[in-house]
């Protein structure tokens, strides 16, 4: 990912065998240590998924000690355990959250970056401000506020508005695309504007285009987000039908045997893995500008 | 000077989106828990205002000590142990200029695994049983078992290292997008200058790394200090209490006992806590930067 000229070590140093030995004997031990700490337990998982409960519990680190292999247990878990479904629920409030996200700040970003109109600076400090309060202060009214929507009255919970709307109030994901909006030439905005293209034209002709990236950035940090997220959808999503796989997981946990409750896991866990694999550039990228801005 | 399309009747069609949703789930909610948390309701009756009776009422409850406590340890702990290893981690993967592909992934794994996943897999690996997952290695290496999250000393330290596990990842790439910022030749100059690898890493990374690490420092303290998800899951706040945080206090406030007036007023005073420690920590660095 990263490509750096030199670091600490200048290539004079890593010639010399004092540095070279302990430099390439740390390489090893690191690897190994890094395999363990994050492949280790995905593979355990997958190992105990499709063992008898029974391996599992008596031998853990021992491969088939029964020399069963169950590898139904992730086809049970998937049928009965209904993982596929909650899986199908996960992936609807992850990619709604996503297109709600998309919708504000991409609209945010244009305000306060290109049409900037006179209350554009309070705006932007009323957002940044909610980055320095604690999440915690609004959970309870949050939860309060999606029980009655103002002005309108009406319950939300048992909807997936509910899931949906909540997550696209990120100050950060506003802040990142905004200054990424701040980056593109304003000739491409004149030039439009003299081609005769009215606000709305330029947003979807010119701005929207040139900001793939980005967009591609704040979608996968907030499906990533709301696919690891447990306590909001448990407080209003009390509806199973509606329920993602990570409220689902604890319930079941609770009420089924050993083996198809790994397989559950691993079900869950397999998905978002390939996702960041398939897309891990983008993701460290909008990791390490996440320490760009928090800097 | 560029030019400006005419603000006006476009500029608040797009801010439409924004300020409703910021209006009703951000901005509204937090002036809403400022209020709330002088008030009494249980969506039942009409709400009363109760002046301070709310934090009178969270503040002499004697399950608050514990689980201030309780939260402190695990920030202590959890700034031990959990603090100093991605910045290891990091300034060696630098070291492995652009070959670090794999190293990356490895350790970004934990963080993709979703907190569920990981906190029912974990449950298992703390099996206080000598055949637990972790007691097997333990005794690989002659370490009795463990009791892990059954008793009320090791609970914590045990919920420590799943996060720490959770965590480091994050903290690794952004240390790293950090140190890729270094220039080449600070190391250069101070390596002429007769510096060793030690001295360079005390002298030029560091240094660099100040900001980073001293904001990162202060988002791990906010983070930990609002643990919940893992003792929920883990532990629901036993044995004992001892793993009860002030999140769960107050999410048991809200939603066990249905008291959204005590829940609120701990959450302000959470929030407070927060905002005089951020203060403190900005004044403190200030001050040490400047010297």
């Amino acid at each position: 990912m990263t490509d750096i000229e030199r670091g600490v070590l200048s290539d004079a140093d890593r010639r010399q065998f004092h540095v070279r030995l302990p430099f390439g004997i740390a390489k090893i031990l690191v690897f190994i240590g890094l395999l363990i700490a994050g492949l280790g337990p995905m593979l355990w998982l997958l190992k105990a998924a499709i063992s008898p409960t029974q391996d599992s519990i008596r031998e853990p680190l021992a491969l088939f000690p029964s020399g069963e292999v169950q590898w139904g247990n992730l086809a049970t878990a998937w049928q009965q355990g209904h993982i596929g479904f909650y899986l199908g629920n996960t992936a609807i409030i992850a990619a709604g959250s996503a297109i709600t996200s998309l919708v504000v700040c991409t609209s945010a970003g244009y305000v306060l970056s290109v049409l900037r109109p006179k209350w554009g600076p309070v705006l932007s400090a009323a957002i940044l401000a909610t980055l320095f309060v604690p999440s915690i202060v609004s959970l309870v009214p949050l939860y309060l506020t999606v029980l009655k929507l103002p002005v309108v009255h009406t319950n939300i919970t048992n909807t997936f508005w509910a899931v949906w709307l909540p997550p696209a109030a990120s100050a950060f994901h506003v802040l990142i695309v905004k200054r990424f909006f701040d980056g593109i030439p304003r000739e491409y905005f004149e030039a439009a504007r003299i081609d005769g293209a009215g606000p709305l034209r330029v947003f979807t002709s010119v701005v929207l285009p040139l900001s793939r990236p980005i967009l591609g950035v704040v979608a996968l940090l907030t499906i990533i987000g709301s696919w690891k997220d447990y306590l909001w959808p448990l407080l209003v999503l009390t509806n199973p039908d509606l329920q993602p796989v990570s409220v689902a997981l604890p319930k079941i946990a609770r009420v089924t045997e050993l083996n198809i409750q790994m397989a559950g896991l691993f079900l869950a866990l397999i998905i978002p893995v390939l996702l960041f694999l398939v897309f891990q550039r983008a993701f460290l990228r909008g990791v390490g500008m996440s320490g760009g801005i928090k800097a | 000077m560029h030019r400006r399309f005419r603000a006006g009747i476009p500029a608040l069609l797009f801010a439409l989106p924004v300020l409703g949703i910021f209006l009703l789930f951000s901005w509204g909610p937090i002036v809403k828990g400022l209020v709330m948390s002088l008030q009494k309701t249980n969506l039942v009756d009409p709400v009363q205002w109760v002046g301070l009776d709310n934090f009178h009422y969270v503040l002499t409850d004697p399950a608050l000590g514990q689980a201030v406590g309780n939260t402190l340890w695990f920030t202590f702990l959890a700034l031990l142990f959990g603090f100093p290893l991605p910045i290891l981690l990091a300034a060696f993967m630098a070291e492995l200029r652009g070959r670090s592909w794999a190293y990356t992934v490895l350790a970004y794994l934990p963080v993709i695994t979703p907190p569920v996943v990981a906190i029912l897999l974990w449950r298992f690996f703390f099996d206080p049983s000598a055949t637990g997952l972790f007691n097997t290695v333990l005794g690989a290496v002659g370490i009795g078992p463990q009791p892990w999250l059954n008793s009320p000393g090791t609970a914590i330290p045990s919920i420590v290292l799943e996060a720490t596990w959770a965590g480091a990842g994050n903290a690794v790439i952004i240390y790293l997008a950090a140190l890729t910022s270094v220039r080449a030749d600070l190391y250069e100059a101070a390596e002429l200058d007769g510096a060793g690898v030690l001295r360079r890493v005390w002298h030029v990374m560091l240094p660099h790394l100040r900001g980073v690490i001293l904001i990162m420092l202060l988002l791990q303290v906010i983070g930990t200090m609002q643990l919940f998800t893992e003792p929920l899951l883990f532990t629901g706040g036993g044995p004992q209490g001892s793993t009860t945080t002030v999140l769960l206090l107050i999410y048991n406030y809200a939603f066990v006992n249905g008291d959204y007036g005590a829940a609120t007023a701990l959450s302000v005073l959470l929030a407070v806590a927060l905002a005089v420690l951020s203060a403190f920590f900005n004044l403190a660095t200030r001050r040490w930067s400047m010297e």
